[in-house]
């Protein structure tokens, strides 16, 4: 039987996010699968147009209605379980955004979910991290039902561009509730790369002692052009925003440089990272387990090792 | 029961999920036999984030007049041991507990099934979740819940604001903070930064003893719990190579020189 697949693109401001090519490329490693793409917006042609590029999606599905302005769960569920009818697998992004959203449409279907698919072993035979992260466990899903699923973006690299999909608008009857409205989003703008997807992360932890002193991640981060992350610990403290927590609980991220500074390295913090390409970790503590990850580790008191790098890097 | 005074709807109760998990301190390792993670002797306790939930269901019952909550029930499912996690719930401040027994691992379609009918019997305003368990970190429950019960969700919430027969709940979302207003009936599910849960005192622990557990029989509840999954293997994660400690900011350069990092 050949997996067709149903991809539910992520997207705002009129942009795909690179989270959908993450999942075509988990979703090409299935031998022999159909991909399509489904764009839910108010008008998602450009969106589409740049799923279409995506190597190995076959077609992308616009499904557009004013009711589909902001990302909710309870709208888009019925429209995606009405467009997932064709389709043996359903796969999301394990950002906030398919978190949020996958369940509810698993449950709709009346079948269960795979959470953060980190290695595809076949169609039906998934890897995926348990115990933040302290367990990798091989799963069967029933072949007999549809598969719905999120897929861990940091284990997957993007899929190429170059490809040229096919774009269909498609006609979707399903009744949407209107008990839940949207209201704001406060979102920081920056300026800097993107947190779940950039090359290079600096990230502060406990140590920093205040928001104050934590500007000298932003600093070194901006030298070196780099996302700033942030411990459980710094969040909690209220040195960092919450959208920069990384871990378990926050983001899983994959960059090819990841600079941990005052980061003691809890477990829960570990598993967020260790698909870095590498570690760097600063940090006074000779004990501190972050040492145990990093490729390259020094010891000292970041208040004078940041300004030194920052004077030589970049 | 619906009272015309509060805008048209009585927030009566919160239903509060609580999981029975590997304390949060443990460091979980793998059975040699690849079988599972070693449990035996290890550390249980309420899963954290369901503990705020619990936190957060305690804080609306104690602002009092204005969101008319009179009931904090404390849901479980899970074997015996699990009124422990219960009446740790009971102490911290719920009315009543009860105990979905059940020797089997659960997945969230079927707790999610097996809330619907509860939620059916005890008609809550609000549903408290956890946004997941440290455990099997599947992130699904609540969710799951509010599409069986064709409810609206607020995942992720690290505020909530009652008003009437609303809430606004902010949620910590990738991009940052989104606050969407849902009507009530609802299920939330929670954030780290919704609150911090309290301690449990000794007297309360002791006035716990005293509050109604009622155990309910898993089959009596009539809500299919076949795994739909089969796990077939647990594994270590992979171990990082080792990697080399430098003494000062120009080794650090160099490393990275090497790596083509700077």
């Amino acid at each position: 039987m050949v997996a067709k697949i149903l991809i539910v693109a992520e997207h705002a401001g009129g942009k795909l996010n690179p989270s959908t090519a993450k999942c075509v490329a988990c979703a090409s490693s299935i031998d022999g699968a159909q991909i399509d793409i489904a764009v839910f917006a108010t008008d998602g042609a450009a969106v589409a147009a740049e799923a279409a590029k995506i190597q190995g999606v076959k077609t992308v599905l616009t499904v557009n209605n004013a009711a589909n302005a902001e990302p909710l769960a309870a709208v888009l569920a019925p429209q995606v379980v009405a467009v997932a009818a064709n389709y043996t697998h359903v796969f999301g992004p394990s950002t906030t955004f398919g978190k949020d959203l996958m369940p509810r449409v698993a449950a709709l279907l009346g079948v269960g979910q795979l959470s953060d698919i980190a290695a595809v072993e076949g169609a039906y035979k998934f890897r995926r991290p348990v115990y933040a992260g302290n367990a990798i466990i091989t799963v069967e899903a029933p072949q007999d039902k549809k598969l719905v699923a999120t897929v861990r973006t940091a284990s997957f690299q993007a899929a190429a561009q170059g490809g040229s999909a096919g774009v269909e608008v498609a006609n979707v009857s399903a009744s949407l509730p209107s008990h839940t409205r949207f209201v704001s989003r406060s979102a920081a703008a920056t300026g800097r790369p993107d947190l779940q997807t950039a090359a290079r992360v600096v990230s502060g932890g406990r140590a920093l002692g205040s928001a104050d002193n934590f500007k000298i991640i932003f600093s070194l981060a901006d030298k070196i052009g780099a996302a700033v992350g942030a411990s459980r610990a710094a969040v909690d403290a209220g040195y960092a925003a919450n959208e920069l927590q990384v871990g378990q609980t926050g983001k899983i991220i994959a960059p090819e440089l990841y600079v941990a500074v005052g980061i003691s390295g809890a477990i829960q913090h570990l598993t967020g990272i260790k698909d870095a390409r590498t570690i760097v970790a600063i940090n006074k503590d000779t004990e501190a387990p972050i040492f145990e990850v990093a490729d390259i580790g020094l010891v000292g008191d970041l208040f004078t090792v940041l300004p030194e790098l920052e004077r030589v890097a970049g | 029961m619906i009272d015309e005074a509060f805008g048209g709807t009585v927030l009566s109760k919160i239903l509060v999920g609580l999981k029975r998990v590997v304390d949060y301190n443990v460091r979980v390792r793998v059975k040699p036999d690849g079988t599972g993670v070693v449990t035996d002797g290890v550390k249980m306790s309420i899963n954290p984030f369901d503990e705020i939930a619990l936190e957060e269901a305690l804080r609306i019952k104690e602002q009092g007049a204005t969101t008319e909550i009179t009931e904090v029930i404390v849901v479980s499912i899970g074997p015996a041991d699990t009124q422990q996690q219960l009446r740790t719930g009971l102490a911290m401040g719920a009315d009543r507990a009860i105990l979905v027994q059940t020797d089997s691992p659960v997945e969230p379609l079927a707790a999610a099934k097996i809330f619907l009918q509860l939620v059916e019997k005890e008609s809550p305003q609000i549903v408290l979740l956890g946004k997941q368990g440290i455990d099997d970190d599947n992130n699904q429950t609540g969710q799951m819940l509010a599409a069986l019960w064709d409810r609206p969700q607020a995942t992720f919430a690290s505020k909530v604001e009652l008003e009437g027969g609303k809430a606004k709940v902010t949620r910590e979302v990738d991009a940052g903070l989104e606050t969407i207003e849902v009507d009530l009936p609802a299920v939330f599910t929670t954030d780290l930064r919704l609150n911090e849960p309290r301690y449990v005192k000794l007297p309360d622990i002791m006035k716990a003893k005293k509050k109604p557990l009622d155990t309910v029989v898993i089959d009596s509840l009539g809500v299919d719990t076949a795994p739909q999954f089969k796990t077939t293997k647990y594994e270590p994660p992979a171990a990082r190579s080792k990697g080399i400690m430098v003494k000062d900011v120009a080794e650090l350069v160099a490393a990275l020189k090497q790596k083509g990092l700077a």
